[in-house]
């Protein structure tokens, strides 16, 4: 098997204000290729840990290595393979879609020929060509968000810091949006993503990491961080309340909830085929009729809330 | 990712100076593209030479040398009043780029940070000097003659600028050190107001208060004024023209490493 090769390696990471600790030592690597996903409330250390990791800002203790450079010894090599894209859409306003790409391209010292075809060709790619010659300060809030990603790109970074890149944006922005980053991905970029948004975890990255008042909480995939907290769930819906309780009798022990006014329960289950088959015999055994099943695997929203409400906790 | 990238690769001075180009680029499309300051840039100057010439002219004339019109001597004062004021735009573009997060993206980059000050002090010449051409056009029409030589214009041309430099280095100070725009508004008008205002810009120091006429006249304003209007009426300059390059120059020497060094602090943590 080929060694996994990390391009962002953070040990251990600590930065504090005065008293106010906002990263207790934070570990994160990412290998070549895949995202990261930074999940975690408002106020746990993401936009911290990303300016960080972007040179933006200095750390106490710990190690940080972008690209196999020290982000603190080494920032403008660091920022010669990086691109960010902040929370705020960090673009000239005054200036034109294409003038600002052409900038920050000359900025990332591309010949002048290369930063006028490369923000060509992004204007084309984030659909932005109709709007390439208006001052920024006219777009929508979607066209300034996909800017500033294209800004980011002018050079082709092997890495890209995507600080909350779709917070404030409407449904279909936000899809418009992750399409993108998936193509990005497609395309080998290595990234990291915070979001607080479960979802767009779930629907992007490859390795979640879960932080929340400055500490790692939880780290895996999506199905793993899952099958941490939660079992999956068998549904079932019956005709009415005595067939529901005729259920609750016979399945009584493997029962979680039930829920009178729909006639339905919950069964916490281990394995989907065996445990399904065996609660079915059981109804079928006792001739009491379904209306409806389901298998809910629990959401990262019940991962998120079990771990920080946890986290609380452990706090208090 | 079709197109083949091509990356510049020249000494890093060179670099820095090319960053020092864009930044200057970016700030001098700012002033075509901000239209509330394109108005200041354009009508302001005329309003206050109109206004002044006007209003105060009838009263004052007869406090002037003999054979001087107000218009002519209020020209070299309404100039530096301009550009003092204007050179506080400087504060404003810095103060902005720095609320806004654009500096934030710029110090992502591989490129000299100090260029983003650059940018904004020297496309600020460039406002001041339309304003000032304006000016001098308004004048014109309005009645103002002057008898200076193509030398003397030189001359004139070099202490405004180097004075909208040294206002505009100074201005770039305070917009690193203000907390909002709001902020820059109200330190500059307190410190440029009493300044323009307590020197010989629009009238004589002559009839001023003891305490008040001391400070006019060793201030660096009245020094520009006076050697810009003795330089356009033809009048002796005396030691105004040496003292106000000499006030400029120490301007300089101060602002410019405080201003660098105040940005660098700031954007370094």
């Amino acid at each position: 098997m080929p060694e996994k090769e990390y391009v962002i390696e953070v040990k251990d990471l600590k930065k504090s204000y005065g008293s106010n600790n906002v990263l207790k030592g934070i570990d994160l690597r990412v290998e070549r290729g895949t995202m990261l996903a930074l999940l975690g409330p408002n106020g746990a250390g993401k936009t911290t840990t990303v300016r960080i990791l972007s040179t933006l800002l200095n750390y106490d203790s710990g190690s940080v290595v972008v690209e196999g450079y020290n982000v603190a010894k080494d920032a403008d090599k660091v920022r010669s393979v990086i691109g960010l894209t902040g929370q705020s859409a960090a673009v000239d306003e005054l200036l034109t879609g294409r003038e600002n790409l052409v900038m920050m391209g000359r900025l990332y010292r591309l010949t002048k020929q290369s930063a006028a075809a490369r923000a060509n060709e992004l204007l084309e790619e984030f659909d932005l060509v109709a709007a390439a010659d208006r001052p920024a300060k006219t777009y929508s809030g979607g066209m300034r968000r996909r800017l500033d990603l294209a800004v980011s790109l002018i050079a082709t970074p092997p890495i890209i810091f995507l600080d909350e890149p779709t917070t404030g944006l409407d449904p279909r922005s936000r899809i418009a949006m992750w399409d993108i980053i998936k193509r990005l991905m497609a395309n080998g970029t290595t990234i990291l993503l915070t979001t607080q948004y479960l979802e767009e975890a779930d629907q992007l990255a490859d390795q979640i990491v879960v932080i929340d008042g400055g500490k790692v909480i939880a780290e895996g995939t999506a199905t793993q961080l899952k099958n941490s907290v939660g079992k999956d769930r068998l549904e079932l819906t019956f005709r009415d309340a005595p067939a529901l309780a005729a259920a609750r009798e016979a399945l009584d022990g493997e029962l979680v909830s039930f829920d009178e006014k729909e006639h339905s329960v919950s069964i916490a289950i281990n394995d989907t085929n065996e445990d399904v088959k065996k609660a079915l015999d059981i109804l079928s055994a006792k001739k009491i009729e379904l209306v409806t099943m389901a298998v809910h695997k629990p959401t990262l929203d019940d991962v998120f809330l079990a771990l920080t409400g946890k986290q609380k906790k452990e706090e208090a | 990712m079709a197109t083949e990238l091509e990356f510049e690769k020249k000494p890093k001075a060179v670099l820095a100076f090319i960053d020092s180009l864009i930044m200057i680029k970016r700030s001098s499309q700012h002033i075509i593209r901000n239209t509330d300051q394109l108005l200041g840039t354009f009508f302001q100057p005329i309003m206050f030479l109109v206004l002044f010439a006007a209003v105060f002219g009838g009263a004052i004339s007869a406090a002037l040398p003999p054979g001087v019109s107000y218009l002519n001597f209020l020209m070299a004062g309404i100039i530096v009043q301009t550009v003092a004021f204007g050179s506080t735009t400087t504060a404003i573009a810095v103060c902005n780029d720095l609320q806004k997060g654009i500096v934030d993206r710029f110090r992502s980059l591989p490129m000299t940070n100090l260029a983003v000050l650059n940018g904004h002090v020297v496309s600020d010449l460039f406002r001041n000097s339309i304003s000032t051409i304006v000016m001098l056009l308004a004048g014109l029409v309005i009645g103002f003659r002057s008898g200076a030589s193509l030398a003397d214009w030189l001359l004139i041309v070099a202490i405004i600028l180097l004075f909208t430099l040294a206002f505009s280095w100074l201005s770039a100070i305070v917009g690193v050190l203000a907390k909002s725009v709001e902020g820059v508004q109200w330190l500059t008008f307190i410190v440029i107001f009493p300044l323009t205002f307590a020197s010989s810009a629009f009238v004589p120091t002559q009839s001023m208060t003891p305490l008040l006429k001391a400070f006019a006249e060793n201030q660096p304003i009245t020094h520009v004024v006076e050697a810009v209007r003795a330089l356009m009426l033809g009048t002796p300059a005396g030691d105004h023209i040496v003292l106000s390059i000499i006030w400029s120059i120490g301007i300089l020497i101060i602002a410019v490493p405080v201003a660098s060094w105040l940005f660098r602090r700031k954007t370094s943590n």
